[in-house]
């Protein structure tokens, strides 16, 4: 008896010393973003992404665990016009900017007095024929500021200036044609007098690219293809690609059937980061086209993957392809979170990057390797990541055929995760990720290539995940490489997520409610119910009074929302790219939408 | 005789084929079919809008071989990318359901098809021949249950979301749909 109580005694110790190490481990392990990326607070919101290291995370503390749940509505704003907000309110001078999915109006609203009446708006007045090649829905996802002027992407394929004082158009700059299936939806970057700007239309066949324009005229300085020949792509002597898969001549041309290149995909619709000491400017590219991977044996170089590039030349340094010859209309256009952190005892510039395909990756942004990829999501889709050879392992049952329907594959085609960008919290070293939990079956069709029509081939149809919830708010622990708390969802979380020092986290549902969890625990610490599901970015700033404010856009819609915002019906499963299957239920809990809600405590 | 008998008996079996009458020879591509239409209910005066139509859209209706040609021809040429493989729609409105923005009569549904639609809706004229034009929209009537259903398609080649065309509830049409984004936006 005295022995084994001895012994017990023995084991509890070594248990709390184990705990200590770890404790400690994690405190010194804990990822920080480059101070050049992540400059100190300033309480404004310039960019969607808050700063060129892509955290969404605020210094502001004023809003905290203890006092969150007395947030109050401060003030509303319509954005005109019911379809999907996947915006983020940007602030900057006491003054916040809003962008409407089409037609793509900037309203900029004065903070200084009561209400936040209108200053000012701006209508590009975009062609109504970009309505018929916007493959989901009429998004715009934000307007970023520079030098006195407000830059943002129309539908319709044009980039505009505009000052952020008057409101009046500095330049207007035509970029994408909607007679070939291209618009744009994503939202420019900023940096180094470019801004940088890419093309969606991945379901219409277009040719991918990113785009660097003269910050103070919109002269295009360089262009740079995400398919084709190395010329086009700007591949060069300084492309150094650390797997050999992706070294050799040419690859754009070489891994498709030939020309199929052209029709390739490989768009910029989503997230850019920029890392000022490394002069590195990270983007990913979309989806091959058609999504029938039968059409199109290889590896479709350089689709569903991620570039770093010279700012300046658009110079390729490297790149690393998430979902080489992509079977599932993976884009590889997700967040790129911008860290520093030791990994295995050694310091490492990392981008971390939660991705399409289930995995969550770091790797370094110095060489391109991969230093970690595990799942966060059910997969049966693929095993695993090859940190060798860089290769995502597929499961060959669950390879798509024509005309067969290949049943429970997971995850699905809008992927583990989409555009929805998640938040690092600086305090806890978590990153907080809106994603889905759903599986889908699916069968390829063959494609036919008419410019300016759908390129798909493909059928499919969506369903919940194991479990029956559809969707889940994972914070994930980057150096411990796990999930370190989830919340559930019962639809898919396709809004942002925003992290603050309060230790408070915001995000929205697609029911309309915009919550508040711990940044610890994920505990519920506050909701509000808003008019419509809640699809867009949350975003916060210091108001002229000192104190500190929330903003969110609600209005449902995008492909996840596209059931109530298309009035699509739900009698067919197919509908919305086999979304709707997956959401019919979507229609008895929400309508349509577009007002931005602003909180503040009382 | 017996010949006379034969050809007796032939009369029934000939006359049962009349029901599916085919052109073989497709119309040159440029020739289009006049067919007077209105897109609203109201009309000065208080009458109704001035209409005149062939009767050429009951030919395709009623048709099976039109409407499988039409089921084939609305993925074929990537309506199904739009409106989705079942119809249930997608970037463009759903067409099994019971609300049309443009009108629900074929004729209505040609000029849709051949002109395009302002908001979003390609123009085919002169990309898809006249009598695949009307296959098509005798086609787009059978997804809302508006032709016969002995005449509609039996079966889907591809994944089954719903029943057939043959099978589809009635939907009668009603005129109107989604708000244009034009009533939505602020002026
Ligand atoms: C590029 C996408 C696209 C393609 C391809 C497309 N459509 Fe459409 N279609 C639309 C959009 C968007 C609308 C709504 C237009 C509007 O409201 O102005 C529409 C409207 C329609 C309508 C009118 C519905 C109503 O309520 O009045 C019909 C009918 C139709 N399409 C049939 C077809 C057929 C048949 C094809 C193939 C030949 C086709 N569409 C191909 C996008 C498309």
């Amino acid at each position: 008896m005295g022995r084994r109580g001895t012994a017990a005694w023995a084991w509890a110790f070594l248990l709390l010393l184990g705990c200590a190490g770890a404790v400690a481990a994690q405190e010194s392990s804990i990822p920080v973003p480059p101070a050049a990326a992540a400059p100190r607070e300033d309480g404004q919101w310039v960019m969607p992404a808050k700063n060129y290291a892509s955290t969404r995370y605020s210094e502001l503390d004023e809003i905290k665990t203890d006092n969150v749940k007395g947030l109050q509505v401060a003030f509303t704003f319509s954005m005109g016009v019911n379809r999907g907000q996947e915006s983020a309110p940007i602030v900057v001078n006491n003054t916040m900017y809003v962008v409407a999915p089409y037609p793509n109006i900037l309203y900029a609203l004065d903070l200084t007095q009561p209400g936040a009446p209108l200053k000012w708006r701006y209508d590009p007045k975009p062609e109504a024929a970009a309505l018929g090649v916007a493959c989901c829905d009429w998004v715009n996802r934000g307007p970023t500021y520079s030098n006195g002027r407000i830059f943002y992407a129309t539908l319709d394929g044009n980039v505009v200036a505009v000052d952020a004082e008057t409101g009046a158009e500095a330049w207007k700059t035509k970029l994408g044609n909607v007679r070939d299936g291209e618009t744009m939806t994503m939202a420019p970057l900023l940096a180094k007098g470019k801004v940088f700007v890419g093309n969606s239309g991945g379901e219409f066949g277009v040719r991918g690219w990113i785009q660097a324009l003269d910050e103070k005229t919109g002269a295009v300085a360089w262009k740079a293809y995400n398919t084709g020949p190395d010329k086009d792509v700007l591949i060069g002597a300084d492309f150094k690609p650390f797997y050999e898969s992706d070294k050799g001549q040419d690859l754009g041309v070489k891994t498709w059937p030939a020309d199929a290149w052209q029709q390739g995909g490989g768009t910029v619709w989503g997230w850019l980061s920029f890392d000022p000491d490394l002069n590195l400017l990270y983007h990913g590219t979309g989806n091959p086209g058609p999504w029938n991977s039968e059409q199109r044996p290889g590896d479709n170089k350089w689709t569903a993957g991620v570039f770093a590039r010279n700012p300046e030349t658009g110079q390729a340094r490297w790149f690393y392809q998430f979902s080489p010859h992509d079977l599932f209309d993976w884009d590889g256009i997700n967040e790129n979170v911008l860290l520093d952190m030791k990994w295995r005892g050694q310091d490492r510039k990392v981008l971390v990057r939660p991705e399409r395909n289930g995995f969550l990756y770091v790797l370094d942004r110095v060489s391109g390797e991969v230093l970690s990829a595990k799942p966060f999501h059910p997969l049966t889709a693929t095993t695993g990541v090859d940190l060798k050879t860089g290769a995502l392992i597929h499961n060959a049952d669950k390879t798509p055929q024509m005309n067969r329907v290949v049943r429970d594959i997971c995850p699905t085609a809008p992927g583990a995760k989409d555009w929805s960008p998640s938040a690092f919290s600086n305090k806890t070293g978590f990153l907080y990720m809106p994603h889905m939990n759903m599986c889908m079956d699916w069968e390829n069709v063959s494609a036919n290539y008419i410019a300016g029509t759908p390129y798909i081939g493909a059928e499919l149809r969506m369903k919940a995940g194991p479990g029956g919830h559809r969707g889940a708010f994972t914070a994930w622990d980057i150096a411990g490489e796990k999930i370190a708390w989830q919340i559930k969802e019962s639809f898919p979380v396709w809004s942002g997520a925003l992290a603050t020092a309060g230790d408070v986290v915001f995000y929205g549902t697609m029911e309309g409610w915009f919550k508040a969890v711990h940044a610890r625990t994920g505990e519920l610490l506050w909701r509000f119910k808003t008019d419509s599901g809640i699809i867009g970015q949350p975003t916060t700033y210091r108001g002229p009074d000192g104190h500190q404010y929330v903003a969110i856009i609600a209005g449902v819609g995008g492909w996840a929302g596209a059931v109530v915002a298309g009035d699509l019906d739900v009698r067919d499963g197919t509908a919305a790219k086999g979304f709707v299957n997956a959401v019919r239920d979507l229609k008895d809990v929400t309508t349509k939408g577009g007002t931005l809600y602003v909180f503040r405590l009382p | 005789m017996s010949r006379r008998i034969l050809l007796l008996l032939l009369v029934p079996v000939l006359a049962a084929c009349q029901r599916e009458e085919r052109e073989y020879r497709a119309n040159p591509i440029a020739s289009e079919t006049r067919e007077t239409v209105a897109l609203t209910a109201l009309s000065p005066g208080g009458n109704e809008p001035v209409v005149a139509t062939s009767g050429k859209g009951r030919d395709y209706e009623n048709n099976a071989y039109h409407l499988s040609q039409g089921k084939r021809l609305f993925q074929w040429f990537n309506c199904s990318g739009c409106h989705a493989p079942g119809g249930g729609g997608d970037i463009g409105p759903p067409l099994i359901d019971d609300k049309w923005i443009y009108g629900a009569s074929i004729e209505q549904i040609v000029q849709t098809i051949r002109e395009g639609r302002p908001n979003g809706m390609p123009s085919f004229r002169g990309r898809v021949p006249d009598d695949q034009i009307w296959q098509l929209a005798a086609y787009v009537r059978s997804m809302s249950g508006n032709v016969p259903s002995d005449a509609a398609p039996t079966r889907a080649d591809h994944m089954h979301p719903g029943p057939s065309e043959s099978r589809r509830p009635v939907s009668p049409p009603i005129a109107g749909g989604d708000v244009p984004p034009g009533g939505q936006a602020p002026q």
